[in-house]
């Protein structure tokens, strides 16, 4: 039987909700019947690179407005994660940020890194009025 | 956020009672480290036994006070790390600028 998830979860535009969806990725992971590699390892990157997201969308696409919200799909096909993180604003262009220096010791800009590292594929599109980053993993 | 500060000796010992440590209460541990360096508390052990998860925020929040307290010639040093977070600092190689430590008490110790 083929494995066929699909999860449609909207939060308001606040931190708080992080560790929600966070703990929702995990479980969905621990769920997942054929992957033959770490499932403990998968929840914990899936944890974190929708952590990643939503907080880029929350902070910087939606600019912290508590009246937006974040727009997340998790879904499992042909072999693949798929997840999408939809914000309602201007947008922040990954493509454009650097890889970060690890000689210097910025406070910042290690999130888009994370997300590169642990995802096969990650893209930044105008959607809807807003943009989704999409990333993607493939399960085998 | 939730956390335990304790002075022994000239180092006080920060233990970070979350689960997570993330975009949503990272800036509080920060601002508690801005506290201790206007105190002149410039050597600081930060346990992080009790957190299984660290982000990007939360690493940037323990690299600004590793940063502040190095500036003001002192050290901020980490122990307790579970195996998933500190593969989030090998990932982005802080392991390379943190000293860590099994334990809070070895931590301690080595100032």
């Amino acid at each position: 039987m083929k494995e066929k998830i699909e999860v449609d979860i909207r939060v308001p535009n606040q931190t708080r909700y992080l560790s929600l969806i966070g703990k929702i990725g995990e479980e969905i992971a621990r769920t997942l019947k054929k992957y033959k590699g770490d499932r403990n390892e998968l929840a914990y990157h899936i944890n974190i690179v929708l952590t990643e997201a939503m907080a880029n969308a929350i902070r910087h696409a939606n600019e912290g407005d508590p009246r937006k919200e974040v727009h997340i799909t998790i879904a499992i096909k042909q072999k693949c994660l798929h997840i999408r993180v939809f914000d309602e604003g201007q947008g922040f262009d990954i493509s454009s940020l650097p890889a970060p220096d690890f000689e210097d010791l910025d406070e910042h800009g290690r999130g888009v890194y994370i997300i590169r590292s642990l995802m096969d594929r990650v893209s930044y599109k105008k959607y809807n009025g807003g943009h989704v980053l999409e990333m993607v993993k493939t399960l085998s | 956020m939730i956390v335990k500060i304790e002075e022994s000796g000239p180092v006080v010992l920060i233990e970070v009672k979350e689960e997570r440590l993330d975009a949503h209460n990272s800036g509080e541990l920060k601002s508690q480290m801005l506290n201790l360096f206007e105190e002149g508390k410039n050597s600081i052990v930060v346990d992080l036994q009790e957190v299984r998860f660290v982000d990007s925020s939360g690493l940037g929040a323990l690299v600004s006070g590793f940063k502040n307290a190095s500036a003001r010639n002192g050290n901020l040093k980490l122990s307790g790390l579970q195996p998933q977070v500190k593969s989030m600092f090998e990932l982005t190689r802080l392991h390379r600028v943190f000293e860590i430590f099994p334990t809070a008490q070895e931590a301690l110790a080595s100032f």
